[in-house]
């Protein structure tokens, strides 16, 4: 019996999960007043780019995140990915959530074979897919452990294994790495950067931290303190592999000092207003 | 495993020293004459009671048979109360609407005293099997449909959020997220409510039984029998125990992750 081990990757240049964010605006109505929560963001990412959010919070990033996943609709505007509009959750759109959203009465490969069985993406039976995933990650031996006997980092790992079993075009990311301490966070990240270059799938990222959206980044949108509007994009050209190395050198600094001068005035404003 | 019987070890030795203590007082008290003998007897009166309604029954039934009467009311009674309510229950919690319309009814009868609400269901329905069944499903019913109404509106709606992520459809979701994400709760809800069913039996046996465990200590109290009736509650207390430590493990099985 051949058994295929690998997750069946696309080497050519991608072709899906071409993002267009076209004029949204997102408007809360509580008892008494309107909150404008994202206010005419507009943005594109190309197939297989690499984007994040970064704003302080309360501007609005993981609401326009959760327009783009479906789960929140736009009170104006739209969302278009390869061409189709969003207006539901779908599983061409895999999503990874702070923490704890592993389903925590399954076992880790039925928690990856979830999306595959249910939708029916995939190239071959849901479980094998899964088990292909779990190799991946390099988590096989917890094939059958339940999500609470793993660590934090693990379980993130599983959650972007189950994302990614789906084969989406583009991977929403919310904060998911908020949780984890900094030792743990920085090897999450090399590893999400080096399952994204094998993959080739377009990613969103939503983070408040500066560091973490330049070392992840081809392009740092960076959002403003309610309403939330995108403010400014920073392109970031540093070479990959990145890596330790990456955050000492000067041109880090200077992209990192770029993001931080804007992050800084609107955590600011975000700051006065809460002391009002 | 050894070391949760280590940590266990000492709650098991106090709960053993308090029972041990418990009976020493019974065996002193009864044996020294302190107490009448006609309304406490002593260990061996109330063993020689079970003996003899083991082996030659009392008023025409053997216990177990009073037992196996009284359980199968049980069971079939709060079997049918968690076939409807656990589906109920989910629909009340995923709905504000089926909450709003069936919340009054329930919240009417629930503080009824079951004896109240018995003699209205033995004119509807007869001093037969089906008052009983009646009056003790009534008595199951609200505290699994509570609970369950509560377990629902506790998952964690990120759950949900994940399943709809992946592709999952309303049956799924309902099926593969809610039931188990609500399950130990439920569980929890059905011992609460079984242990109040089992409160219920003695009320539920009182007319026109002729078997059941209930039955037979209302009997024998008319007589003044107090070994058959602390006998009988001793009996209760037991099965209650092994209920209750039956849908522990009914749970445990059917819900691995809770481990």
């Amino acid at each position: 019996m051949t058994q295929e081990t690998k997750p069946h990757v696309n080497q050519n240049t991608p072709t899906r999960g071409h993002v267009i964010i076209d004029d949204v605006s997102i408007v809360f109505s509580g008892r008494n007043a309107e909150t404008t929560a994202v206010k005419n963001a507009s943005a594109e990412i190309k197939p297989g780019e690499f984007v994040c959010l970064l704003g302080p919070s309360g501007s609005g990033k993981s609401t326009l995140l959760n327009a783009v996943a479906g789960f929140i609709a736009p009170t104006s505007g739209a969302v278009r990915i390869d061409g189709e509009q969003i207006n539901t959750p779908g599983p061409d759109r895999g999503m990874v959530f702070q923490q704890h959203s592993l389903f925590p009465w399954k076992t880790v490969l039925q928690n990856i074979a979830f999306g595959p069985r249910v939708s029916g993406r995939g190239n071959s039976t849901p479980l094998h897919e899964a088990r292909a995933f779990l190799e991946m990650i390099g988590l096989s031996k917890y094939a059958d452990s339940y999500p609470k006997e793993l660590s934090g980092g693990m379980q993130q790992r599983v959650g972007i294994a189950r994302a990614l079993a789906n084969y989406p075009s583009v991977l929403l990311m919310d904060e998911p790495f908020g949780a984890l301490d900094s030792q743990t966070r920085a090897m999450m990240q090399e590893n999400l950067v080096s399952i994204w270059r094998e993959f080739g799938t377009t990613v969103l990222f939503v983070t408040h931290d500066v560091d973490e959206a330049v070392f992840l980044a081809d392009r740092v949108l960076i959002m403003s303190a309610g309403p939330g509007e995108i403010i400014k994009e920073v392109k970031v050209p540093l070479a990959r592999p990145r890596g330790p190395e990456t955050i000492a050198s000067a041109e880090f600094v200077a992209l990192r000092a770029a993001c931080l001068d804007v992050i800084r005035v609107e955590s600011l404003k975000a700051f006065e207003r809460q002391n009002e | 495993m050894m070391e949760a019987f280590r940590r266990n070890r000492r709650s098991y030795l106090l709960s053993a020293g308090s029972v041990s203590f418990m009976l020493l007082a019974w065996v002193l008290v009864t044996s020294t004459g302190l107490a009448n003998e006609l309304f406490l007897p002593g260990p061996q009166a109330i063993w020689d009671a079970f003996v003899k309604a083991a082996v030659k029954g009392y008023q025409g039934s053997t216990l177990l048979e009073h037992v196996g009467v009284s359980l199968w009311r049980i069971l079939v009674a709060f079997a049918i109360a968690c076939v409807i309510g656990i589906p109920l229950g989910i629909l009340m919690g995923a709905s504000r609407d089926a909450a709003s319309i069936l919340n009054p009814f329930i919240e009417f009868y629930r503080p009824l005293p079951p004896l109240g609400l018995y003699t209205l269901l033995v004119m509807w329905l007869g001093i037969g099997e089906e008052s009983k069944l009646a009056l003790l499903f009534l008595a199951a019913l609200p505290g699994i449909i509570i609970t369950t109404v509560q377990a629902v509106h506790s998952i964690d709606p990120v759950y949900v959020r994940a399943a709809k992520a992946l592709g999952a459809n309303r049956a799924t979701i309902l099926r593969e997220v809610y039931l188990p994400a609500a399950g130990p709760m439920i569980l929890a809800g059905m011992r609460i409510s079984l242990g109040f069913t089992y409160t219920v039996l003695v009320a539920a046996e009182i007319v026109a039984a002729t078997a059941g465990i209930g039955w037979m200590i209302w009997d024998a109290a008319k007589f003044l029998l107090s070994d058959v009736v602390i006998m009988g509650l001793i009996v209760l207390g037991l099965t209650g125990i092994a209920l209750d430590m039956s849908m522990r493990y009914l749970g445990r099985l059917l819900m691995p992750w809770t481990r």
